[in-house]
């Protein structure tokens, strides 16, 4: 239902940024994500971020699946 | 026209088809394309050759050879991007066309149709561009004409090149010749004119690495078809509907199965990423400068190792098999070892958030 | 990783002596299994079901003809998502429209059709608002950056809808059987996880919220598949590096500030209460609906288009007439054949083209 895509913030003014997908420079709004900086990892859903990232994908694939062992080893109520 | 059962029903004067009128997906090279031109042009003109509808047709000249013809129109916009513009697309796509077919062109005809108003300078700009891949390629510009429509009935600049080539009589590559066993060889990484011309029309406030592929190969298909031409059963160049349009339509014409491999295939990351943004598939996205080989498969590795010789061939490498079932599907092989079904884009390709 | 996650999902299904069914919520979730192959590698017991959330598929018949009229009879410039290019309407499309000369143009962000209604001051503008609650917030912010710049000639035409009513709706209905949600992930991100804990602690459903990649979905997959081999019913966040437990608070403050919840009707849901997002009273100005005086719309699918019941998991493509026969992609009947990430074009795509009585992929065609 929504596409979003993982992007770095290279360049960040007022509410607005610019994000680097792999060479790729977007502009995007950043009025979702007021408290972003240069450098932060962003989720991007139709030019607005909406959600910094705690780390960038990779690293982050890597924490699901440490969490898929934790979870599913004991499946845990809630998050 | 090859269509499947399922793609027969309406026709093109049903009022579901966009209220028979010529919508802009008509012109997007996939299987609306294929519709209007069996449903009106075919009706028409049909004939032997033009039925066939490969890139190039090739005619009877004479004991020693055969004369191949090609044309095409260029209507890009933004008439200039990344890595190229629609002079040096109107050049390369027309070689490629003549080139895939087997032919050594010889001369091109170029055709300008001009709105009014638009810069001199740019039309020097697109000529110079015209010059420099007419000279990279060595085949002349020898004929052509200019036209100029009143302002807004035509966007800036358009141009159609017509090409003619000799093939020899004892070349034949056709799908038919396309055998179980066969391996399919690209010269590259696959979707990039496609996505630069997109983020240029759609999103020009995108400042991208990514460059449009456009380029001449009829010197990397004449190297491989002097060293191996007898190995070599067909060729297309993978423009329009995409790598996925491209397999999809040598499933049907061969009337093969055939199975494309993901891991293998070359995607530059911008583009898989710039794909992402856009609600893309890289497998459906244009190029201008890919041309698919489908070869003998024991002459595959020497085709492969000819090519990576080339400028326009480093990446070159084997991305699919023809297989024994006779079924004319195209099959991919995906990353994670499940199997899904290639088919023809439908037409225009749009940028989507969903 | 993906291989271990499948490991893990095919044991699981092993160990489970009935057939499961799950639903992923989010058309991005359907597109991406197909397109993946990842329905190819399903075990034979466990079965994926599409559920409602294609914003293309679900939005009603009569607000896509609204959208229609707008572009066709009124001489506005329409803005929107490629997305909705392509949806018939009783009378025909947005690309029809344009082909007959209407101004339609595709945006990737509503911020650019508000740029474009800041440059051309004589030109009315309006966005063709869809999606669930990702999208909404952007809505929001354009709306209130239009306020902010006084642009008269800015509106939208807002079908935005919220998740969770269509998943309760769905359960209440008592039409469909799920073992469990693979909730998506992107709504996730804005509303957090919580308020699908009401779907497993109220419905007794295990709900996983996943992200879109392939090995992100196949973990996912494989954690419900293991919560029903050991008889659990919780809520697990596997996609925590963009969704926590409340959300996005700040998008979650926009939409409060100009939307109100209304009732809303859904194709093949019926009015579900509280389900869509409408601007409230003080921002009615920007309501492209009231500014054009659009005739409310009516609402009725196509005939014989079982749309409304595929998007709830009641069909499979293959149970309707039309589909792969008259309805196809280049010439969609009902939005879940329009729409890249509906479930029909993703079956027609990616399946052989729905014709094949033998599956390619086992999981993909058991009914």
């Amino acid at each position: 239902m929504c596409l979003a895509v993982p992007a770095k913030l290279i360049e960040c003014e007022a509410d607005e940024a610019v994000a680097d997908l792999h060479g790729n420079r977007v502009k995007i709004s950043t009025l979702l994500v007021p408290q972003v900086q240069t450098g932060d990892w962003v989720l991007i859903h139709a030019g607005f971020a909406i959600q910094k990232l705690e780390s960038d994908q990779a690293e982050a694939t890597f924490a699901v699946l440490e969490d898929l062992n934790k979870h599913l080893d004991e499946p845990v109520p809630g998050v | 026209m090859i269509r499947d059962d399922h793609q027969a029903g309406p026709t093109l004067t049903s009022p579901r088809s966009n209220g028979a009128r010529i919508s802009l997906a008509h012109g997007g090279g996939g299987q609306l394309t294929d519709e209007l031109i069996g449903g009106l042009v075919l009706p028409r003109l049909g004939n032997g050759l033009l039925n066939e509808l490969l890139d190039s047709a090739v005619l009877p000249l004479d004991a020693q050879h055969r004369l191949a013809l090609t044309i095409d129109a260029y209507v890009v916009t933004p008439w200039r991007f990344a890595g190229g513009d629609i002079g040096r697309l109107a050049v390369s796509g027309t070689v490629n066309d003549l080139s895939v077919a087997g032919a050594k062109p010889l001369g091109l005809a170029l055709s300008m149709i001009l709105a009014e108003g638009l810069p001199q300078r740019d039309l020097d700009v697109v000529l110079a561009s015209v010059a420099q891949a007419s000279s990279e390629a060595g085949v002349p510009v020898v004929t052509g004409d200019t036209k100029v429509v009143g302002h807004g009935q035509a966007d800036g600049i358009y141009l159609i090149t017509a090409g003619v080539g000799v093939v020899p009589t004892d070349r034949r590559l056709h799908p038919d010749s396309i055998k179980a066993g066969d391996a399919l060889i690209i010269n590259g990484p696959i979707g990039e004119h496609g996505l630069t011309v997109m983020l240029a029309r759609e999103m020009p406030e995108i400042d991208s690495v990514l460059r449009s592929d456009v380029a001449p190969l009829n010197h990397l298909i004449n190297r491989v078809m002097t060293r191996h031409g007898g190995g070599v059963h067909f060729m297309r160049d993978a423009t329009r509907s995409g790598l996925a349009g491209l397999a999809a339509d040598l499933a049907k014409q061969s009337g093969r199965h055939i199975t494309l491999d993901e891991a293998v295939i070359p995607v530059r990351p911008e583009a898989r990423h710039a794909a992402d943004m856009l609600g893309l598939d890289p497998l459906e996205v244009a190029n201008e400068g890919k041309v698919v080989i489908v070869a003998d498969r024991n002459q595959a590795d020497q085709i492969v190792a000819t090519m990576r010789e080339h400028e326009l061939g480093k990446q070159a490498c084997v991305i699919g098999w023809v297989g024994d079932d006779g079924d004319g599907i195209c099959e991919l092989n995906t990353l994670i070892g499940g199997r899904r079904i290639i088919q023809k884009p439908y037409g225009e390709q749009l940028p989507r958030i969903c | 990783m993906v291989t271990e996650a499948l490991k893990r999902l095919r044991e699981a299904a092993a160990a489970i002596d009935r057939p499961v069914k799950f639903m992923e919520v989010c058309g991005t979730h359907t597109m991406s299994a197909f397109r993946t192959g990842l329905h190819s590698l399903m075990p034979d017991n466990v079965q994926l079901l599409s559920g409602p959330g294609c914003p293309v598929c679900v939005t009603a018949q009569g607000d896509i003809d609204q959208l229609i009229e707008l572009a066709a009879d009124r001489d506005v410039t329409v803005c929107t998502y490629g997305d909705m290019m392509r949806v018939p309407g009783q009378r025909g499309s947005l690309a029809a429209a344009r082909a007959e000369g209407a101004d339609v143009r595709v945006v990737y962000s509503i911020m650019d059709a508000v740029r474009y209604a800041a440059e051309h001051h004589g030109r009315q503008v309006v966005f063709a608002a869809v999606g669930f609650e990702t999208t909404a917030p952007s809505t929001a912010a354009a709306v209130l950056e239009a306020e902010r710049q006084n642009l008269d000639n800015f509106s939208v035409l807002a079908t935005h809808k919220r998740v969770l009513p269509a998943m309760k709706a769905l359960l209440e209905s008592g039409k469909v059987e799920v073992d469990g949600f693979l909730c998506p992930g992107h709504v996730s991100v804005i509303i957090g996880s919580e308020p699908y804990r009401m779907i497993v602690d109220d419905y007794h459903k295990p709900c996983v919220i996943g992200g879109f990649e392939d090995v992100l979905m196949a973990v996912a997959l494989a954690a419900l598949t293991e919560q029903i081999r050991d008889g659990a019913t919780a809520l697990v966040n596997l996609y925590p590096q963009a969704v926590t437990r409340r959300g996005n608070i700040v998008a979650q403050r926009l939409i409060e500030t100009i939307y109100e919840p209304a009732d809303t009707r859904w194709r093949g849901l019926g009015v579900i209460p509280q389900s869509g997002l409408v601007l409230k009273p003080s921002y009615q100005t920007f309501d492209a609906a009231r500014r054009f005086e659009l005739s409310t719309p009516e609402d009725h699918d196509p005939r014989g288009c079982l749309c409304g019941q595929v998007i709830t998991g009641r069909k499979t493509p293959h149970e309707c007439k039309l589909f792969a026969r008259v309805c196809t992609p280049i010439h969609p009947i009902g939005p879940c054949m329009v729409s890249s990430e509906g479930t029909c074009q993703a079956w027609f795509k990616y399946n052989r083209g729905g014709l094949h009585p033998t599956p390619l992929t086992t999981g993909a065609t058991r009914q």
